[in-house]
């Protein structure tokens, strides 16, 4: 993929294998959803809520960890 | 759906523009373009100030037109040097003329307030001028809403059902996306990497690869005209080093240009530019021919769809998943430039 170079990017991941998306805020936030809508109302939402939500590093549950 | 203003949309490829008149309407203002004698292109509003007479069904006269009906005469910049019967020429006798930039053989026009026009912000699509592609191009004219053609764009997984037998396999529609927003560029990334896919004839033929392949699709969206794709086809295992050229693969860069005409109809220019078999004449046959017959099953898809929105209630509420990230991401950002700004709102 072309690398964007804004400072404020924003990624959202499918992981593969599951069907858990991984989003990414530009502040380093991560989020686990099932399903796109609320994952961009929270990643859009920053620093809303941003500062505690983590996911571990350590790959991530089968499904769904986090509610949207 | 609205419309974002005071932003740069496609009117024409460069080739449509010529001696004769042509008549575009962009986000609903009606246009009528041609070439100078100098070759430079020209955009003017396609009324006559007189009685709305379109001038596009005038005719040139040198570098002028000269209405059809009275004979009110425009210059290039849209004033009018000459009216019939009289030697004064009315102080508002002129009309608008549009900021007209063309690149990457792509006549590009800026609708909204001309002072805020800068060239520099249009995107680009180098490979539709660059003599190392081969190019087919075309348009098509949608009866639908400029949003529905974004939605199609952006979630690939649809080639898989609507395309099949021409681009679309199992695998586009059973791969993971990555999708990436770039706030500060207003750009949308989706990405989808298949390892090990069947090939589908689209490329198959144009590339002559036997047996299966490695297919990246690499979206690139610049709300709101230009929608990148790039597209790199290669053997099943075979990936760019990690330095020097990646002459072992197929790359296809193909463009959209999303140009809104009226509320409910819309513009779908594109263009296939690759980097293989360049100077093959049959290959170019193939490859027209197969995208027009791909774009006009999404037009038959989306003149559908457009029928079905017009007739349903108020506030309908569709479900998205996780192939709609991307196309949720190019909404989002389609609002912001319109002036609202809500994720997986309702059209």
């Amino acid at each position: 993929m072309t690398a964007p170079a804004g400072q404020r990017v924003y990624r959202v991941h499918w992981v593969p294998g599951t069907d858990v998306l991984r989003g990414t805020c530009h502040c380093g936030a991560e989020r686990l959803a099932d399903e796109p809508v609320a994952l961009w109302e929270w990643l859009l939402g920053h620093p809303r809520g941003h500062a505690t939500a983590t996911v571990p590093a350590s790959g991530p549950p089968a499904r769904l960890a986090v509610p949207a | 759906m609205e419309f974002a203003r005071d932003q740069w949309y496609v009117a024409a490829h460069g080739g449509e523009v010529g001696r004769d008149l042509l008549a575009r309407t962009v986000l609903g203002e009606p246009l009528v373009l041609y070439r100078t004698g100098a070759g430079e292109a020209v955009a003017l509003a396609d009324r006559c100030v007189h009685r709305r007479f379109p001038l596009s069904q005038s005719r040139l006269d040198g570098d002028t037109i000269v209405c059809g009906y009275h004979g009110f005469t425009y210059d290039p910049t849209g004033s009018c040097v000459f009216v019939p019967g009289q030697q004064r020429i009315p102080r508002t006798a002129r009309v608008a003329a549009y900021p007209v930039v063309e690149q990457d053989s792509f006549v590009w026009v800026w609708i909204g307030d001309r002072g805020r026009a800068d060239p520099a912000t249009i995107p680009r699509a180098p490979w539709l001028a660059d003599p190392r592609y081969a190019v087919v191009r075309g348009m098509a004219p949608l009866d639908a809403r400029y949003g529905l053609l974004v939605d199609n764009l952006m979630d690939l997984s649809h080639e898989t059902y609507l395309h099949g037998g021409y681009i679309g396999t199992p695998e586009v529609a059973d791969t993971p996306i990555t999708t990436e927003v770039d706030e500060e560029r207003g750009v949308v990334h989706v990405s989808r990497h298949m390892d090990d896919a069947e090939c589908p004839p689209f490329y198959a033929r144009s590339t002559g690869i036997q047996g299966r392949i490695t297919r990246w699709q690499d979206i690139e969206y610049h709300p709101p005209c230009l929608y990148l794709l790039h597209s790199r086809i290669a053997p099943q295992g075979v990936y760019p080093p990690v330095q020097g050229e990646d002459s072992d693969a197929f790359h296809a860069e193909i463009v959209y240009a999303i140009t809104p005409s009226t509320a409910h109809t819309t513009y779908d220019f594109w263009a296939v530019a690759r980097d293989f078999a360049v100077d093959d004449e049959s290959v170019s046959a193939y490859l027209h021919q197969s995208n027009h017959t791909v774009v006009m099953q999404d037009v038959a898809a989306l003149n559908t769809l457009e029928r079905v929105i017009a007739a349903e209630p108020e506030r309908y509420q569709e479900l998205s998943i996780n192939i709609d990230t991307g196309g949720l991401a190019a909404r989002r950002l389609l609002a912001r430039l319109v002036g609202s700004g809500t994720v997986g709102a309702p059209r």
